[in-house]
C-alpha cells in the first residue's frame, strides 16, 4: 500500500487539495458515499416518482394500478373531508407557528439574562420535546377531560365556566394546538439560547453607551442578529406543522365530526385504512407541492429581510 | 433588582406551566382507580390520600408490556448500531475524500431533511410490502442503515473539527481508508457518536407513525402502539394508563438528564444547517 502522490503540506488549514491523497482513499470513499447515495436514491427519489405516478392511478393491492388520469385529483377537488383537511392544517400552522416562535424567544431572551438555575429551567422546557406523541397526548388527553381534567379545575379556581375541549367541534383544534406549543417550545428556545449566547457582548456595551435603551437595543441588535436563526426555526416548523398527525390521531381521531381531522390525517386514512393507495398519493402529492411552494416562498422573501454574516 | 425579579416571576411561572401535564401524569399514575376520576373539589385533591405505586406493576398485568418492550429495544437498539455505522462512514468520506460532486452530493443529503417524510411514505409502503416485511421489523430498521441526513451532517461537521496532523500522519504510514477510519477517526469521535445514538435512540423510541403503518398484529407491536390502544381499551383504569405512559417515558427522561449537554449540543447543530 504505497502512497502514489507526493506529499505536500496543506498550506493553509482550507486548502484540501494539497492533502497526500492515496488512491485507495478515493475509491474508498466512492464506495462509502456511493452505498448510501444509491439507498438515498431508492428511499428518497424514486419513492417520490412513485409517487407522483400512483397519483394518476386506481391501485387497492388487488391488482396492478390503473392509469386514470387526472381523475384522483378531480375527486380531491371535490372532495368536502379534504377541503376541511385542508382548512384544518392551514389554521393549525397558521396558529402554531407563530405562537411557538414568540414564546420562544421571549423564554430564550429571559435564559440569557445571567440567570442562575438554567439547567432546572432548560430541563423544564425541554422535557415535552422528548415526550413521545404518544404519551404527550394521552396526558393531555386527560388534563382537557371535562369533569375530572386539571385544565377545568383551574378554569373554576379563577372563575371561569368549564369547557368541553376536545368534545367541543370549535375548541377541539385550538386544544391541540395547544399542545403542539407546549410540545415544541423547547426545541426553538435551545436554539434561539445559542443564537443570543452568539451575539457579541460589545455591541450592547456599544449602544448602551450611545444611550440606546433596552427596547431600542432588542430592536436593534438582538433581533436584526437573530433574523438567520428566526428563518431557520420558521421553515422547519412550518414543514412539520403541515405533516401534524399523531397528537390529533391519539386525541380525537380527526372529530369531533371533522374538526380536527388534517391532511395527513386523510392520506394515513385513505392509503392505509380505505387502501386507497393513488388517492392517498394524490394527496401526498399536493401536499408535498404545498410544502414545496411555502417553503420556496419562504426563501423568495427571505431575500428581504434574512442576512447571514460575514455577507455585505 | 425589580428587573432580575420580573425574569425570574415570569421564568419560574412559564417552566411550571411547561411542567404541569408531568405532574398531573405523576399525581395520576399513583392514584387508585376511585380517587383519579373523583373531580378537584378544592386544591387539597389534587394531591391523593394515598400513592398507590403497584398500579406500576399492574400495568404489567393489564398489557403485555414486556413483550412491548422486548420489540422497542430490539428495534431501538438495531436503528442506533444502524445509524452509526452507516452515517459515520458516509460523513468520513464526505469529510476526507477526494469525491466527484462532493459538495453537490453533501447538499443534496442535507436537502433530504426538507423533504415531507409523508410523500415517499406510500410508495415506501408499497416496497416494503413487496418485498413481504409489512408486519415485521425490517421496515423499522433497514432504513437506518442507509444512514440519514442529520446523523451524517453531525459526524462531517465534527470530523472537520479533528486535528488533521494525526490523519495525515495515519495516511503516510499507509494506512487505508477504512483503517484510518477504525482506528483513528472512531475512537476520537466518542462524543459526537453519543449524540447521534441520543438522537436515534429518541426518534426510535418515540416512533408512532412507523410502527403504526408496518406492524399489525399485536405480539410485534412497540411500546407507543401498546400505550395508544391501551388508550381506547381502558376506560375505567386510567391510572393504570398514566402509569405505562410513565413508564414509557423513563428510559427517554432518564437519558437526557444523563447526557443532557450532548442533546442541547445536538439540537444546536441542527439549528446551524439553517
Amino acid at each position: 500500500m504505497a502512497i502514489t502522490q507526493p506529499i505536500v503540506a496543506p498550506a493553509s488549514g482550507r486548502r484540501r487539495s494539497a492533502w497526500p491523497v492515496a488512491r485507495d482513499q478515493r475509491r474508498t470513499g466512492i464506495l462509502f458515499v456511493a452505498v448510501p447515495m444509491l439507498l438515498f436514491l431508492i428511499f428518497a427519489v424514486l419513492p417520490m416518482v412513485f409517487a407522483c405516478y400512483l397519483s394518476f392511478t386506481d391501485f387497492k393491492f388487488t391488482s396492478a394500478p390503473v392509469w386514470t388520469g387526472l381523475r384522483n385529483f378531480e375527486l380531491l377537488l371535490r372532495d368536502r373531508i379534504f377541503r376541511i383537511a385542508l382548512r384544518n392544517t392551514a389554521i393549525y400552522t397558521a396558529g402554531v407557528v407563530p405562537t411557538g416562535m414568540a414564546l420562544s424567544l421571549l423564554v430564550a431572551l429571559l435564559m440569557n439574562q445571567k440567570i442562575r438555575g438554567i439547567v432546572v429551567y432548560r430541563t423544564a422546557y425541554y422535557l415535552p420535546v422528548i415526550t413521545s406523541t404518544v404519551a404527550s397526548a394521552v396526558v393531555w388527553m386527560w388534563m382537557f377531560a371535562s369533569d375530572v381534567g386539571i385544565l377545568n379545575a383551574l378554569l373554576e379556581a379563577v372563575g371561569l365556566p368549564p369547557q368541553r375541549w376536545l368534545m367541543n367541534s370549535r375548541l377541539a383544534l385550538p386544544s391541540v394546538m395547544f399542545m403542539s406549543v407546549w410540545r415544541g417550545l423547547g426545541y426553538s428556545v435551545i436554539i434561539y439560547l445559542a443564537a443570543l449566547q452568539g451575539i457579541p457582548e460589545h455591541l450592547y456595551e456599544a449602544a448602551e453607551i450611545d444611550g440606546a435603551g433596552a427596547w431600542h437595543r432588542f430592536w436593534g441588535i438582538t433581533l436584526p442578529l437573530l433574523k438567520a436563526t428566526t428563518f431557520f426555526i420558521f421553515v422547519t416548523s412550518v414543514i412539520d406543522s403541515f405533516q401534524v398527525f399523531g397528537s390529533v390521531y391519539v386525541m380525537t381521531q380527526g372529530g369531533p365530526g371533522y374538526a380536527t381531522t388534517t391532511i395527513v390525517h386523510q392520506i394515513y386514512l385513505n392509503a392505509f385504512k380505505y387502501l386507497r393507495m393513488g388517492y392517498g398519493a394524490a394527496m401526498a402529492w399536493l401536499l408535498f407541492v404545498i410544502i414545496l411552494g411555502v417553503t420556496a416562498l419562504q426563501f423568495a422573501l427571505a431575500r428581504r429581510w434574512v442576512y447571514y454574516e460575514g455577507e455585505a | 433588582m425589580i428587573r432580575r425579579a420580573v425574569v425570574y416571576a415570569l421564568l419560574a411561572v412559564l417552566a411550571g406551566a411547561m411542567l404541569l401535564p408531568f405532574a398531573w401524569l405523576l399525581r395520576s399514575s399513583l392514584c387508585d382507580e376511585a380517587t383519579v376520576i373523583r373531580p378537584l373539589e378544592s386544591l387539597r385533591d389534587v394531591l391523593p390520600p394515598a400513592l398507590h405505586f403497584e398500579n406500576f406493576v399492574n400495568v404489567f398485568r393489564s398489557i403485555p408490556f414486556l413483550l412491548y418492550l422486548r420489540n422497542t429495544v430490539l428495534i431501538t437498539v438495531c436503528s442506533i448500531v444502524g445509524t452509526l455505522v452507516s452515517s459515520s462512514l458516509c460523513a468520513y468520506a464526505f469529510a476526507f475524500c477526494r469525491l466527484p460532486y462532493r459538495n453537490v452530493l453533501f447538499h443534496a443529503v442535507l436537502a433530504t431533511v426538507m423533504l415531507p417524510g409523508v410523500v415517499t411514505m406510500i410508495p415506501t409502503f408499497i416496497l416494503f410490502r413487496e418485498l413481504g416485511w409489512v408486519d415485521t421489523f425490517k421496515p423499522l430498521i433497514v432504513p437506518s442503515f442507509f444512514g440519514s441526513a442529520f446523523a451524517i451532517f453531525l459526524f462531517r461537521q465534527f470530523f472537520l473539527g479533528l486535528p488533521r496532523e494525526v490523519i495525515e500522519a495515519a495516511r503516510m504510514d499507509g494506512a487505508t481508508a477504512l483503517q484510518t477510519y477504525r482506528r483513528i477517526v472512531l475512537p476520537m469521535s466518542r462524543p459526537v457518536c453519543v449524540t447521534v445514538a441520543l438522537f436515534a435512540f429518541v426518534g426510535n423510541w418515540n416512533d408512532f407513525m412507523g410502527p403504526l403503518i408496518y406492524l399489525n398484529s399485536k405480539e410485534r407491536w412497540t411500546l407507543q402502539l401498546g400505550l395508544n390502544s391501551f388508550c381506547g381499551e381502558i376506560v375505567d383504569q386510567t391510572n393504570l394508563l398514566m402509569a405505562c405512559a410513565v413508564l414509557i417515558l423513563i428510559p427517554v427522561v432518564l437519558a437526557f438528564f444523563a447526557l443532557q449537554r450532548y442533546f442541547i449540543r445536538g439540537a444546536n447543530m441542527s439549528g446551524l444547517k439553517g
